[in-house]
C-alpha cells in the first residue's frame, strides 16, 4: 500500500518554480533513493513534504496514508509519522539534548492522544539508543548539536528517528562531511529502523551512500522533475556515467 | 521570512491580554485620602505608629522631593503622571493587629492561593519537575512575607527564624520593635536625596520587608517577599533592607503581581542591601505586574531604586532578576564594592512583548581594593515592545585591580521592536581590567523550524529556544523559583497557558 503519494507537485520559491509537475509514490516499508546533480530540487522537496515555511504550492498533491499532508501543520506532520533528517542540523544553545529529547515526544505523543512516557521509561529508551550508536551519556547533557563533530550531529539525527520511530523519514544528503567510520555508524542506525511498516527516503548527491543503505527503488530528479526510477543498479549506472544525460533529458 | 512573520504575528496576538494573574479581590479597604502633601505623611506614619523620628525622616524626604524633577534621560516615553491624583496609602480591613494567619481576611488568603504562594507554615515548596537524571527532588522551607497594597498581610516561619537570631518581618513592625537597627541603616545605601522617585518612597513608603542576620548566621531557609497592588489608582511604595552582618549569608526572593486595569498604576519601590566583612546577600526577583494588554493601554509602571552596599571586606551581592511584567520598567540594581575583595554580581533576564518598555540595567561602583563583578544580561523584545540594557561600570582612583566582565545579549522576535544597549564605563585607576562582549540577534527560522519538525508547536519551540537563551542567568535562581521563571518566560511569550 503506497505510504506517500506525491502528484504533480508544482513548488514556487520567491515567484520562481522549483518543482514541475514532480510524481512519486512510495509503499510502505520500503527505501527509495533520491539522486540528482546540486540546485535539481532534492531539498526543496524533503521540506515541502515537512512543511517548512517560505514555499509555495501552485499545484499537486501529497497524500500521506491517504490524507492530504498539505492541510496539515508541520508540527501535526510530524506527530503522524514524517520526520526529516536535515542536511545540517541546527544547534540549539542551552537547551540540553536530553530536555529536547523528551519535550519533542511528548509533544508528538499528546498531538496523538497517548500519554507521556514516564521519566524512567524514557530515560532507559534514550540509553538503549544511544549506546547502539556509540553516543556517550555526556553528549546529551550539552545543548543540542552544540559543539557536535559533524557525524555526532548526523547519530543525533538517527538518534531521534529511533526514539519518535515514524513511519516516514527523509534522510537529506546524511552522507555530507562525514568520514567513511562515522557513515557506517549512521547507516548501520538507520539500517535498524528498517521495518515493514516504516519507508525512508534517501536524498543523496553520491552512490557511497547506497553501498551502506541499499534501496529498493532508484530515482534520478533533474530540473525538478523526477526524470528516471529504476532498481539499485540505477545508482552503479550512474556512479560510471554521471548526471549530465539527465540533464539534457530533462 | 515567512516563518519569522508566522511568530510575530502569533506573539502580537496572544501577547498580554492573557495576563495569568489579572483578577481583582473585593475586600473592604482603608485608604488616605486621594493626594500628597505633609498630611498624606502624617496620615500614614499615625497609621503605622511610628515613632516622631521616623516621621520628620519622612517629612524631610517629601520637602525634598517638592523640589526635584522627574528624570527624563531612560528610554521610555509615558504621559505626564499626576502625582496629585494617587492614593498613597490603602490597607485592607480590618486595622486591628493581627496575631496569626487565621485573623486575615479569607478574601487575602484566597488571593495568595491563585498566587501560587503558601502563606500557611505546613506549606512546603515542593521541588520540580524532576529533571532527567537527578535524583529526588529537594524539598525546602521558604519563609513568605506578603505584601498586599501597603501592608504586610503576613510572615510565616516567624518563630523559627528567631530561633536562629534572624529577623524578618514587615518594616513597618521593625520600625517599632528594632529601631536602633532601623535607624542605623535606613536610607545609607539610598539616601532620601538619591533620585526623583526614591525620594518620593522615603515620604510616603507604606511598608515592605526588613531582614536582620546576626554576625556568623547562615539564614536557615529562603526568605521571601510577594507584593500585590490590588487597589485602583493606589501607588505601592514598599521599602525593603536587608542587612547581612559579619560572615552572615542570606538569599531572598521578591515575586510581584497586579491585576489588570485600564489605568496605569505607580509603582515606586526602594531595596537597600547592607552586606559587611565575609557576609553574602543574593537577591532574586521574579516581577510579574500587569504589562498593559495588546493596544498598550494600562500596566504598572516600574520605577524601582535597587542597591546594595558591600561595606566590608570579602563581601559579596548578588542580584538576580527576571522581568516578565509591567508597561514601564525603570530599574538598575547596582552595588557599591566598597569592602577590599567584595565582588558584585547581575545576572538579568529581561523580557518584553506588546507595547512594554524596559530600561534597566545596573551600576557596578569599584571603590575598594580586588573587587570584581561580573553582569550577565539577557533582553528578549518582542511585539512592538522596546528593551535597553543601561549599564555603569566604574573604578576609583583607590580601586586597585578592579576587574569586571559584562556580557549582554539580546534576542529580537519580530521586527517591530528593538533592542538597546548602553554601557557606561569609567576606569580612574589604571590597574583595572573591564571586559564588555554584546551580541544582538534574530530568532533564527531554521532553529524554530527544526523544532517544529519534531512536533514542538510554533509558540513551544519560541519557548524552548528563548528558555535556551538565558539559561545562564536562570541558573543563578533558587532551584524552586527557576522553574516558576521558567515557566513565566513562556507564558509571557506565549500567552497561551497549558
Ligand atoms: N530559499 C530559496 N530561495 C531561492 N531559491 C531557492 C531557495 N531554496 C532553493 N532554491 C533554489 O531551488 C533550486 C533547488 O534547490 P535545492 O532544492 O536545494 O536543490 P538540491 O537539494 O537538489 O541541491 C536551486 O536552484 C536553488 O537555488
Ligand atoms: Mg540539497
Amino acid at each position: 500500500m503506497a505510504l506517500l503519494e506525491i502528484k504533480n507537485l508544482q513548488v514556487r520559491v520567491e515567484e520562481r518554480e522549483i518543482l514541475h509537475g514532480l510524481t512519486l509514490t512510495i509503499d510502505a516499508g520500503k527505501v527509495h533513493a533520491i539522486m540528482g546533480p546540486n540546485g535539481s530540487g532534492k531539498s526543496t522537496l524533503s521540506h515541502v513534504i515537512a512543511g517548512k515555511p517560505g514555499y509555495e504550492v501552485t499545484g499537486g498533491e501529497i497524500l500521506f496514508k491517504g490524507e492530504d499532508l498539505l492541510a496539515m501543520a508541520p508540527d501535526e506532520r510530524a506527530a503522524k509519522g514524517v520526520f526529516l533528517a536535515f542536511q545540517y542540523p541546527v544547534e540549539i544553545p542551552g537547551v540540553a539534548t536530553m530536555t529536547f529529547l523528551r519535550t519533542a515526544l511528548n509533544a508528538q505523543r499528546k498531538a496523538r492522544g497517548e500519554e507521556e512516557y514516564s521519566t524512567p521509561d524514557f530515560l532507559k529508551k534514550v540509553r538503549e539508543i544511544s549506546k547502539q550508536l556509540s553516543i556517550p551519556q555526556d553528549m546529551l547533557k550539552r545543548g543540542v548539536n552544540v559543539g557536535f563533530s559533524g557525524g555526532e550531529k548526523k547519530r543525533n539525527e538517527v538518534l531521534q528517528m529511533a526514539l519518535f520511530q515514524p513511519s516516514l523519514c527523509i534522510l537529506d544528503e546524511m552522507d555530507s562531511g562525514l568520514d567513511i567510520d562515522a557513515l557506517r555508524i549512521a547507516a548501520d542506525g538507520v539500517n535498524a529502523l528498517r521495518s515493514p511498516e516504516r519507508s525512508m527516503v534517501v536524498i543523496t548527491h553520491y552512490q557511497r551512500l547506497l553501498n551502506y543503505i541499499v534501496p529498493d527503488v532508484v530515482h534520478v530528479m533533474s530540473k525538478g522533475r523526477v526524470v528516471k526510477s529504476g532498481g539499485k543498479e540505477l545508482a552503479h549506472e550512474l556512479e560510471a556515467s554521471g548526471y549530465a544525460q539527465f540533464e539534457d533529458a530533462a | 521570512m515567512p516563518a519569522v512573520q508566522e511568530t510575530v504575528d502569533r506573539v502580537r496576538r496572544i501577547d498580554v491580554d492573557q495576563y495569568r494573574y489579572g483578577f481583582e479581590t473585593v475586600i473592604e479597604s482603608e485608604k488616605a485620602p486621594k493626594g500628597l502633601s505633609e498630611d498624606t505623611i502624617r496620615y500614614i506614619s499615625g497609621k503605622k505608629n511610628e515613632p516622631d523620628w521616623m516621621l520628620q525622616w519622612r517629612l524631610e524626604a517629601y520637602r525634598r522631593w517638592l523640589t526635584m524633577q522627574e528624570p527624563t534621560w531612560a528610554r521610555v516615553d509615558y504621559p505626564k503622571i499626576d502625582f496629585q491624583d494617587l492614593y498613597y496609602y490603602s490597607a485592607p480591613k480590618p486595622k486591628k493587629q493581627l496575631s496569626s494567619i487565621d485573623e486575615i481576611d479569607p478574601e487575602i488568603l484566597k488571593t495568595y492561593e491563585k498566587l501560587g504562594i503558601p502563606l500557611r507554615e505546613v506549606a512546603i515548596l515542593e521541588g520540580v519537575e524532576p529533571v532527567p537524571g537527578a535524583g529526588s527532588p529537594e524539598t525546602r522551607k521558604i519563609a513568605v512575607d506578603a505584601v498586599f497594597d501597603s501592608v504586610s498581610v503576613a510572615t510565616t516561619f516567624k518563630e523559627e527564624l528567631k530561633k536562629a537570631g534572624v529577623i524578618f518581618m514587615p518594616i513597618s513592625e521593625a520600625i517599632r520593635e528594632h529601631p536602633e537597627l532601623v535607624q542605623k541603616y535606613l536610607g545609607t545605601v539610598v539616601p532620601t536625596s538619591d533620585n526623583f522617585y526614591a525620594t518620593l518612597n522615603s515620604a510616603v513608603f507604606s511598608d515592605g520587608s526588613f531582614v536582620y542576620v546576626p554576625p556568623g548566621v547562615r539564614c536557615p531557609m529562603e526568605l521571601s517577599t510577594y507584593f500585590r497592588i490590588n487597589e485602583r489608582n493606589t501607588g505601592q511604595f514598599e521599602r525593603t533592607l536587608i542587612i547581612a552582618d559579619k560572615g552572615a549569608y542570606v538569599s531572598y526572593l521578591e515575586g510581584c503581581t497586579a491585576p489588570q486595569r485600564d489605568e496605569n498604576q505607580l509603582h515606586a519601590a526602594v531595596v537597600e542591601l547592607v552586606a559587611h566583612d565575609d557576609a553574602e546577600i543574593k537577591y532574586s526577583t521574579v516581577q510579574n505586574w500587569y504589562p498593559g494588554n495588546s493596544e498598550g493601554v494600562g500596566g504598572i509602571y516600574n520605577f524601582v531604586t535597587k542597591r546594595g552596599d558591600c561595606r566590608g571586606n570579602n563581601s559579596k551581592i548578588s542580584w538576580t532578576q527576571v522581568e516578565t511584567g509591567s508597561a514601564i520598567t525603570w530599574k538598575y540594581p547596582s552595588c557599591i564594592l566598597r569592602g577590599d575583595n567584595s565582588r558584585g554580581e547581575f545576572y538579568s533576564i529581561a523580557i518584553s512583548n506588546g507595547y512594554q518598555q524596559v530600561d534597566s540595567g545596573t551600576k557596578m561602583i569599584h571603590l575598594g581594593k580586588n573587587t570584581t563583578s561580573r553582569i550577565i544580561s539577557k533582553g528578549i523584545a518582542a511585539g512592538r515592545s522596546q528593551n535597553t540594557y543601561r549599564g555603569l561600570v566604574t573604578a576609583h582612583r583607590k580601586a586597585t585591580n578592579a576587574r569586571n566582565f559584562t556580557a549582554c545579549d539580546s534576542l529580537l522576535i519580530g521586527d517591530k521592536c528593538g533592542a538597546h544597549t548602553v554601557p557606561y564605563i569609567e576606569a580612574k585607576n589604571s590597574s583595572a581590567t573591564f571586559e564588555h562582549e554584546a551580541t544582538t540577534s534574530k530568532i533564527s527560522e531554521d532553529v524554530l523550524f527544526y523544532c517544529v519538525q519534531r512536533g514542538l508547536s510554533q509558540e513551544e519551540a519560541v519557548g524552548l529556544v528563548v528558555n535556551g537563551f538565558v539559561k545562564d542567568v536562570l541558573q543563578q535562581l533558587p532551584m524552586e523559583f527557576a522553574v516558576e521563571a521558567q515557566k513565566l518566560i513562556s507564558i509571557s511569550l506565549e500567552g497561551s497557558v497549558g
